[in-house]
């Protein structure tokens, strides 16, 4: 099976066997019992485990200081893991980080490059870090750089690029080595609409020719669009772990916003539906999902109230998101640190 | 990573290095042509022509290997301290530390930049001696060694400076404090036999001197001290500046948290 990445000249790096593919998935990644504690005591990480199949695209979700980054960080060699085992295509960092490494490619959330080369010499340098021979990097720069968009400003230095273009920077250098997993961490934000949903088709194109793509983002829109897994991080903790479409099912009740046709004075009486009315022409329901819209129509319809237009009021993976951190909350509000004795995860 | 993947990587690093320093050349080819011709002008042409012969030579020909020993050692210092830590300060050190990249060829790459800046320095600031004075070469070998290895040895230290440096002043304080003041003292504008005691028993402590005076006998054919002496006194700095150096970037010293 030929593997020619998007921007990858060479299809030389193979798949798993055909053979293998029958038996078992490839594990593209596989973390137990990680623990990171850093040097102020603070326990960023807490005994997590995790997989990702080869050819996957997992979303890996948390709020801000829920141990995303530190976990790519391990990965990637720039942060110490305090305990713990990681391996990328069955190969463990601690003994062959090298192999490992060479496997992966990153987008970090900072910008990381220096500010004054181009772009050109930005992508070309990263394949040359990796061993590339110089016609191939050269080949490669140009595929990831077309790729993304910025063939065209490849002789600018990279301070004079927008902050949408330094992010597609970020990812066009990530896969000039050809790698076969990509972690992508908060790869689109700062980044118009626009050009948000082209470096969405970009990613999915990725992912379509079998890389592997680990993403963080704070875009839940982003993750429920692109991604087939997710595993949910909050307190150093694995709180969530499976698949998008088990995940959006357990999503108890929908919300939807209704711009009415004639205003209403007072909010009015929907017998079994939680109601709001948000101004004289906008309307907040919220409908089971287990009964459907059409009870909520029919009632409506009984009081005079007629409906020009209707649309979800939040990403449905957000709600789901903000509850199951709620509850991860409610038993665990105190800030971890070193001290207490680690816990499994959960 | 096989021989030719890490061959290709390390010259990679090398390339980028001697780019950067040569895309700023104004800040770092040009000032020490103009400090060498200061010395050359207030010291030589001034202030030397009434110090009359040191050791059978005129005090211009007895200052310049010391100058461009000055300017290899500056040069190479200042160039690996520089960059490593704007690579730190920029974050793009990180563009190496998570490439397949080993550490030893990240340490190769930067000490290789500083040495092709040391030398290229040296023959600038050579070329520049050469219209205040007539220079010899009375041993090639010595003054090739000596640059060489002069250059590794500071280029080390630099980069040992640049990965404990948390901000731009920290990679000043040592030439300023250390790196200039041990030059002045090694010997660059004098012979060590006009000090008196104890500054003559406290400059033999100073190993810039013993550079100095191989730099000079490779050029002049004088000295106060026999070659060797200055081969291992780099030797065993070199020993202890790339264990030390190598050490710290496995640890992760100033990289990784």
């Amino acid at each position: 099976m030929s593997r020619s990445v998007v921007c990858a000249s060479d299809p030389s790096l193979p798949l798993s066997s055909p053979h293998a593919a029958a038996n078992a998935p490839t594990k593209a990644l596989e973390i137990n019992g990680l623990y990171k504690v850093y040097s102020g005591g603070l326990k960023a990480l807490q005994g997590i485990n995790m997989e990702v199949l080869d050819g996957g695209f997992r979303a890996l979700l948390g709020p801000n200081g829920a141990g995303k980054s530190t976990t790519i960080g391990i990965m990637t060699s720039l942060v110490r893991k305090s305990a713990g085992r990681v391996r990328i295509y069955g190969i463990d960092i601690d003994h062959e980080h090298s192999r490992a490494k060479s496997l992966i490619g990153v987008a970090p959330q900072e910008i990381n490059f220096s500010q004054f080369e181009t772009s050109w010499e930005i992508v070309g340098n990263q394949a040359g870090f990796y061993g590339l021979p110089r016609d191939r990097a050269r080949r490669n720069a140009e595929r990831c750089l077309r790729a993304v968009g910025l063939w065209e400003r490849r002789r600018v230095r990279s301070r004079k690029l927008s902050g949408g273009m330094k992010r597609r920077l970020l990812i066009a250098r990530a896969m000039v080595h050809e790698p076969r997993m990509l972690i992508l961490d908060e790869p689109t934000a700062g980044v118009d609409v626009e050009l948000r949903r082209s470096l969405w088709e970009l990613l999915r194109r990725v992912n379509a020719q079998g890389i592997t793509i680990l993403l963080t983002t704070h875009n839940l829109e982003e993750a429920e669009n692109l991604c087939s897994h997710a595993t949910i991080i909050d307190q150093g903790r694995i709180i969530e772990d499976t698949s998008m479409k088990q995940l959006l099912a357990r999503r108890q009740m929908e919300i939807f916003i209704l711009d009415l046709q004639h205003p209403l004075e007072h909010p009015p009486r929907l017998p079994d539906f939680q109601s709001e009315l948000l101004d004289p022409h906008t309307l907040r329901v919220s409908v089971k999902r287990s009964r459907g819209v059409n009870p909520l129509f029919e009632v409506l319809s009984e009081r005079g109230i007629r409906v020009s237009s209707m649309r979800n009021q939040a990403n449905r993976l957000e709600e789901l998101f903000l509850s199951l951190l709620g509850g991860n909350h409610q038993h665990a509000d105190v800030p971890q640190h070193a001290g207490a004795p680690p816990t499994p995860a959960a | 990573m096989s021989p030719r993947e890490q061959w290709l990587s390390f010259c990679t690093l090398l390339r980028k290095e001697v780019v950067r320093f040569c895309r700023i050349w104004p800040q770092t080819m040009f000032p020490p042509v103009i400090s060498i011709s200061l010395y050359f002008i207030i010291l030589g042409e001034l202030i030397g022509s009434r110090i009359g012969l040191i050791s059978g030579f005129h005090y211009q020909e007895y200052i310049a290997p010391g100058l461009i020993m000055m300017a290899v050692i500056n040069s190479a210092y200042g160039n690996v301290a520089s960059s490593f830590f704007g690579a730190k300060f920029q974050n793009h050190i990180e563009e190496m530390l998570v490439s397949s990249m080993p550490t030893w060829i990240i340490l190769a790459g930067y000490l290789g930049g500083g040495v092709i800046r040391a030398v290229m320095t040296a023959i600038i600031v050579t070329g520049v001696a050469m219209f205040f004075t007539d220079l010899q070469i009375y041993h090639p070998g010595i003054i090739i060694g000596v640059v060489l290895s002069s250059a590794v040895m500071f280029s080390a230290a630099g980069l040992i400076n640049g990965i404990f440096a948390n901000k731009f002043d920290d990679i000043s304080i040592i030439p300023t404090f250390l790196l200039t003041p041990l030059t002045y003292l090694g010997g660059v504008f004098f012979s060590i036999d006009m000090l008196h005691e104890p500054w003559h028993s406290i400059a033999l402590a100073n190993p810039i001197l013993y550079i100095i005076n191989s730099m000079r006998y490779g050029m002049l054919g004088v000295s106060d001290f026999a070659a060797v002496w200055t081969f291992l006194i780099i030797g065993v700095f070199l020993v202890i500046f790339l264990g030390l150096t190598l050490w710290l970037m496995e640890r992760g010293t100033g990289l990784r948290t």
